[in-house]
């Protein structure tokens, strides 16, 4: 188990102050200027050294995203975003870090903001997330207040303006173009990709959108330094994570623990173990709605990382661990997530805004058994017409959960529409 | 719901906004870089919204328009594709409901049974008095405190039917429970006391390690 | 030039290029729905997803930039399923209507279904059913068959530039539509249908009225305003059903105007389908053509040819204005005029032309527009004003009213003050046509069509000299007509011979009992009351101002139903093509003309059709360089008198009514009927 002193968000249960006070206290702000004067590329190469993946689900390098950044500001200023728009089903750590340490998040956007050659940054936090963004922007103009923003800010030398935007209701505004185009103040339909946002983003500038842990933890990696990150976790999965442990666990709870953790050993020991037992446990999302599930057996010995879930044909996602013990009916807990994805595609293009509905109609009614064994199969081919052939990864990740479903409890969907069918035919005969 | 379906039939002749929140719009425009005001549309349906009963109103779409130099169908392009903007009127108490995954797991079945035992109304709907409106929404963004309800701006956390139905007493007294988990958690920590951070926990916490 | 293979096909396509692009060079044919050259790339429909080496899933080729050493398949097992997949969504939801619906037989859906559909469905849910809506006179919606391309919001908003239309809701629930179900106020908006690759925007006024395959399809040009539009005319028996734009780069690339699509209801209408003489009692009573022609004989052979006159209308075609000029000419009479408005145009063709060609708009990095609104105008050609203004934020300046152009333009006034300070450099907008490298000037009949319009055409050409808008290699020096026979008609001089008549002076003439007969060519817009103690000669196809108020009228024949040539603003030839015959004892126009000669016994010296072009080409031999322009010679024109302080105004107020055809087209009355309520309503 991560020790207390290894661990980043000291503050994440919001036991102390989350204001400035309380941030110094914990070492935020302490030295930003000395970080500053590593320079553009020092960080970005640290950040590198440290192998912190991306926080916001797809596991991409931190350093090697912001290296994409050009090397000189030419006639369009550079912008960091800050991707706040957390609603992936199972995530809940960033409205933690918002509430309760928001000035690592804001500390992080000047260092990471410098070391992409910005002067401002965007943090999009999702629209129901009212309080939390009223915490922000308080944070936010404290931290004006105290010289660490705008001219000069922390008397680094170096220009930083942060704003606060709210977005409205909409998950796929998490996807990073989305979120841009939202931003601008349109629909968020994500981007065709190419051009990406480090050449082409906001506003047609120079963008690299980022997750709000992935920001949070920079200042505390260049401070503690990228051997102390890397030399947590495992090999290629460093660092501390974030995990969000929810469903039918005994005690429901966020915590940071070492990447790679055993699954077992991070439910027992941070959430109360499964409700009823470890062999109460009937499968694990690990890593946010989008991930397809683990049934017991493979959860057995899954370790909680990029790679390792990566393997078993799953993901770390954004680490929303969703837990669902035996009494769990499986086939409707996804044709819920089929039903939000439905909600959440943006309409923009065909396979996602037809196959979502489809998919969801088909999912509904297999949760009762209303349908013939050959639909499986069908809903399985609908699943693969989707996936991989939509402008973002919303089509993959209304996939994805319906495959996890399929692979792993076929036979429990068939036993429904056989127990359907038997039940029509007992129905006709009386 | 149909698009016509979300936009209320009776609208007002006018809409302004109020002196105070014509001096908040210079504050929001001004976050954006020069001709790129049409950034601030979502602030400004907000506003419009928060002043205007928790609903906009078309002519507020119209004005809005006119001030960020936008087509009034992008701002009702907009308008329509964010859930937040509510285009026909609700009640004073907007209970939004998640129902998704992760609250179902916890109980959020019995949380809606709670609401729909007390107003008979489903999703979309308001109470007969007209002070609840009902909304099944997607996932709040707090599944460790699952189930959530949101009550217009606040997230009320770790609900069962109880607790529920003394959330709806308060909210039926116009006075509100205190925002977040009903079982007293400051944050995201486990029900029975965190596992993590003990060692740096202030001496002060006025939350129980029960 | 990205050089890349697309089926082992190696091609080399230009930069900027997409892969899509590169397999129509190697000529392999990729489905598509979204996508359109003329419009920005949505990549939403999915269905040109195509294969490239290295890349984990297909791409969508419309919007992946070629790039050099690329490998693309589109024959993959992959890529068959791709489509095969995409295809299967589109229309799970799309109701099989196909036979009740109007795009049937010309709809991209159901042609590439039969390509990449499945022979059964799988879709075993309730279909989605969408509230048709309301988008004014010409587009009728069927909202349950659109695929949600996104064509028609992205013409709107770009090209027609009325950002009116939009896709509001999200997910299925997804939903085209203007705000709140206005008239969509464009006068490019029927475009939208011609784009929507399904039957969810069809033509209203053509709504169940034919099959495609019942229609015989003529090329030919249209002659509602002065670009020579190119069109098909879609004809049942003599009825012309329909008119859809055809593919000319230089001139329409392939949009038409509202009017130029939906007046050919006016065809139907109010038709001369026999000769009329005035009866003793003031009315007009059927006629032979006997009769006809030996009534007007009769005055012709009492009258001297200095008290005879013809006018040439707006739409008249060349071969016709030159038959009538041959019979002017035979008869001794220099009294022809075309230019029913009192242009002062004419001699130097570059006085007269659009001398930078309409696709010089491209180029062009400041414009200057003066008397005219080319958005009702010449839309199309407004279009492409706009799309440089776009792409490159093209200075615009106009002297004349105010008006909505779609795109930013500086309002210098409407005083003709601001030509003198223009010419002086003194104006502020002077700074930027000299510093462009191409400027531009249009000027429209609002500022020649009045007495002192060859002094605003000499002022404005000395602006041209000033600021380089003539050099060796661009001429920016354009006059925007509005009629589609002008430009024939000044080539050929069908204008008054020396000594001769022009409109104004035939009418004081005739005010003055100095003038016999009048011979008026299908011409309903000159100031025709002022003429009336002339007897007037009424050779058309409408019974519209001219025949109101003529002794003898001889029906002629509409733009769809004869051959003939026109010259657009250009001065660019084209040809056009008889589409149906006209109706009843209706003859063409030159055919009328040679008849008449003959009962004069005048010898014109042509029979046919041919035999007159051959002398028309013989008088003006460019006429024969069919879709050529004939190179002109900068020269002076215009006068250096000075011009009167009189606003400025347009040519023309009300787009949708501005000849005999669109004044008798109910649909044109309708789009007038929406765009003013709905207008007045948006002003509340």
């Amino acid at each position: 188990m991560l020790k207390d002193a290894d661990r980043i968000f000291t503050n994440i249960y919001g036991w102390g102050d989350a204001g400035l006070t309380g941030a110094r206290k914990r070492g935020d702000w302490s030295n930003t200027a000395k970080l500053i004067k590593l320079g553009h590329d020092e960080i970005v190469e640290r950040i590198k050294a440290s192998g912190l993946r991306g926080r916001g689900g797809a596991g991409f390098p931190t350093g090697l995203k912001w290296s994409f950044m050009p090397k000189e500001v030419k006639d369009r200023p550079h912008y960091l975003v800050v991707n706040a728009d957390e609603s992936e089903p199972g995530t809940c750590k960033d409205r933690d870090i918002i509430r309760h340490e928001p000035h690592k998040l804001l500390e992080g956007c000047v260092v990471a903001g410098f070391a992409m050659r910005a002067h401002a940054a965007y943090i999009y936090i999702r629209g129901e997330f009212v309080n939390e963004a009223r915490r922000l922007q308080a944070a936010i103009d404290e931290a004006y207040d105290a010289g660490l923003l705008g001219k000069n800010a922390a008397k680094s030398g170096w220009d930083f303006d942060i704003y606060l935007h709210r977005g409205a209701g909409a998950y796929i505004c998490g996807e990073e173009t989305a979120l841009l185009e939202s931003l601008e103040g349109k629909k968020g339909q994500p981007r065709l990709k190419p051009p990406f946002p480090a050449g082409v983003g906001l506003y047609g500038c120079p963008t690299t959108v980022n997750n709000v842990e992935s920001i949070a933890v920079a200042p505390t990696i260049l401070r503690r330094g990228a051997d102390w990150f890397a030399g947590l976790g495992k090999e290629n999965n460093t660092g501390t994570k974030l995990f969000c442990i929810s469903g039918h666990v005994n005690n429901p709870c966020n915590v940071e623990e070492e990447m790679g953790i055993p699954l077992r050993e991070l439910l027992e020991k941070h959430a109360g173990g499964v409700r009823g037992g470890w062999d109460n446990l009937l499968a694990v999302i690990p890593g946010g709605s989008s991930t397809p599930l683990m049934p017991r057996d493979v959860c057995n010995d899954m370790t909680m990382d990029f790679d390792a879930l990566r393997a078993a044909g799953t993901g770390l996602g954004t680490a929303g661990v969703i837990v669902m013990d035996r009494n769990t009916d499986i086939v409707k807990a996804i044709a819920r997530l089929s039903y939000f994805y439905k909600h959440e595609s943006c309409g923009q293009c065909t396979p996602c805004r037809e196959g979502t509905g489809w998919m969801w109609r088909m999912m509904e009614r297999l949760v009762r058994g209303e349908a013939e064994s050959h639909e499986i199969d069908t809903l399985e081919q609908v699943t693969r017409q989707i996936e991989g052939h939509t402008i973002c990864a919303l089509g993959d990740a209304a996939a994805w959960p319906i495959q996890g479903l399929i692979k792993h409890f076929r036979p429990e969907i068939e036993r429904r529409i056989a127990a359907r069918h038997s039940a029509d035919a007992v129905n006709a005969a009386e | 719901m149909s698009i016509e379906a979300r936009i209320a039939d009776e609208q007002p002749e006018t809409f302004k906004f109020s002196a105070e929140n014509e001096k908040e719009i210079k504050r929001i425009v001004a976050k954006y870089p020069k001709g790129r005001q049409a950034s601030a549309v979502m602030p400004l349906l907000d506003l419009a919204q928060r002043q205007h009963d928790n609903w906009i109103p078309m002519k507020a779409i119209e004005l809005i328009a006119r001030k960020l130099d936008m087509a009034e169908i992008r701002v009702l392009e907009v308008a329509t594709f964010y859930t937040m903007f509510n285009l026909k009127p609700v009640g004073k108490y907007f209970l939004q409901a998640c129902t998704t995954t992760p609250c179902w797991l916890r109980g959020s079945d019995e949380m809606m049974r709670c609401i729909k035992d007390r107003y008979a109304i489903a999703s979309g709907e308001t109470s007969e008095c007209g002070r609840f409106s009902l909304l099944e929404v997607e996932c709040l963004g707090a599944c460790v405190n699952a189930p959530i309800l949101q009550v217009n701006d606040d997230f009320y956390e770790d609900l069962d039917y109880a607790s529920t139905a003394a959330l709806l007493d308060s909210l039926e007294a116009d006075a509100p429970l205190p925002v977040g988990s009903v079982m007293g958690r400051s944050g995201s920590e486990a029900t029975s006391g965190a596992t993590s951070l003990a060692t740096l926990k202030p001496k002060q916490s006025g939350v129980a390690n029960a | 030039m990205p050089k890349l293979t697309v089926n082992d096909i190696e091609v080399v396509v230009e930069d900027g290029a997409t892969v899509l692009h590169a397999c129509e060079a190697a000529n392999v044919e990729i489905p598509r729905f979204c996508y359109h050259d003329r419009l920005s790339i949505a990549g939403n429909c999915r269905m040109c997803l195509v294969d490239m080496e290295r890349a984990p899933k297909p791409i969508a080729s419309c919007a992946m930039p070629a790039g050099d050493g690329m490998v693309i398949r589109t024959d993959t097992d992959r890529v068959k399923k791709a489509r095969e997949g995409v295809m299967e969504f589109l229309l799970i939801n799309h109701p099989l209507d196909c036979p009740i619906c109007d795009q049937g037989g010309e709809c991209d859906l159901q042609d590439q279904a039969m390509g990449y559909g499945f022979d059964g469905s799988r879709f075993d849910e309730n279909k989605r059913a969408v509230e048709n809506k309301h988008m004014g006179p010409l587009i009728s919606t069927t909202m349950t068959r659109c695929i949600h391309c996104t064509r028609c919001v992205r013409f709107a908003t770009e090209v027609a530039g009325v950002p009116e239309l939009g896709a509001i809701g999200r997910g299925e629930s997804v939903e085209i539509t203007t705000y709140l179900e206005k008239t969509l106020a464009s006068e490019l908006s029927a475009n939208v249908i011609d784009l929507c690759p399904v039957g969810a925007l069809t033509s209203k006024p053509y709504a169940f009225a034919a099959r495609p395959w019942e229609l015989n399809k003529t090329e030919s040009i249209d002659v509602m305003d002065a670009l020579g539009s190119n069109i098909r005319v879609d004809a049942r028996g003599a009825q012309v059903m329909r008119v859809l734009p055809r593919l000319n780069e230089d001139i329409n690339e392939e949009w038409i105007s509202d009017k130029t699509r939906y007046a050919v209801d006016g065809l139907r209408r109010q038709r001369l389908d026999r000769p009329y003489l005035r009866g003793r009692d003031g009315r007009l009573a059927p006629a032979s053509w006997d009769d006809a022609f030996k009534a007007i004989a009769a005055k012709m052979k009492k009258a001297k040819p200095a008290t005879m006159a013809a006018i040439a209308g707006d739409q008249v075609d060349a071969e016709a204005m030159f038959a009538l000029k041959t019979l002017f000419g035979k008869m001794g009479s220099g009294n022809i005029d075309c230019r029913q408005d009192g242009a002062k145009i004419g001699g130097a063709r570059a006085g007269y032309l659009f001398n930078s060609t309409i696709a010089g708009i491209d180029d062009a990095d400041a414009l200057l527009i003066i008397g005219s609104n080319p958005r009702i105008e010449a839309a199309v050609l407004n279009a492409r004003i706009r799309r440089n203004w776009l792409s490159t934020g093209l200075p615009v300046g106009v002297v004349g009213p105010k008006m909505d152009l779609t795109y930013d333009a500086a309002f210098l006034g409407d005083e003709p003050a601001v030509l003198a300070d223009l010419a002086s450099g003194k104006h502020k907008f002077a700074a930027k046509l000299k510093k462009a490298k191409r400027p531009m000037i249009i000027i429209g009949m609002g500022a020649l069509a009045r007495a002192d319009g060859a002094a605003v055409l000499g002022q404005s050409r000395d602006i041209a000299e000033t600021y380089g808008v003539v050099t060796k290699t661009w001429n920016g020096f354009n006059i925007l007509h509005s009629a589609a026979s002008r430009v024939a008609g000044l080539d050929m001089g069908f204008v008054p011979e020396k000594s001769g008549l022009d409109v104004e002076a035939m009418c004081k003439a005739a005010e003055a009992g100095k003038l016999d007969l009048v011979w008026l060519l299908g011409a309903d817009e000159a100031d025709l009351p002022r003429l009336k103690n002339a007897f007037i000669v009424y050779q058309g196809h409408h019974g519209d101002n001219g025949a109101h108020h003529a002794d003898v009228v001889l029906p002629g024949a509409a733009y769809t139903e004869k051959d003939g040539i026109y010259l657009n603003t250009e001065g660019r030839v084209q040809y056009a093509n008889r589409a149906a015959f006209p109706p009843g004892e209706a003859r063409e126009d030159w055919a009328i003309l040679r008849a008449f000669a003959g009962v004069m016994k005048i010898n014109f010296g042509f029979d046919s059709l041919d035999e007159l072009r051959e002398l028309l080409f013989r008088a003006v031999p460019h006429f024969a360089d069919r879709d050529m322009i004939s190179p002109t010679k900068w020269v002076k024109f215009g006068s250096r008198a000075k011009v009167k302080p009189v606003k400025f105004t347009t040519a023309i107020d009300n787009f949708y009514m501005t000849c005999a055809i669109s004044r008798a087209s109910e649909t044109m009355a309708e789009c007038m009927r929406a765009n003013g309520t709905d207008r007045a309503e948006a002003a509340e």
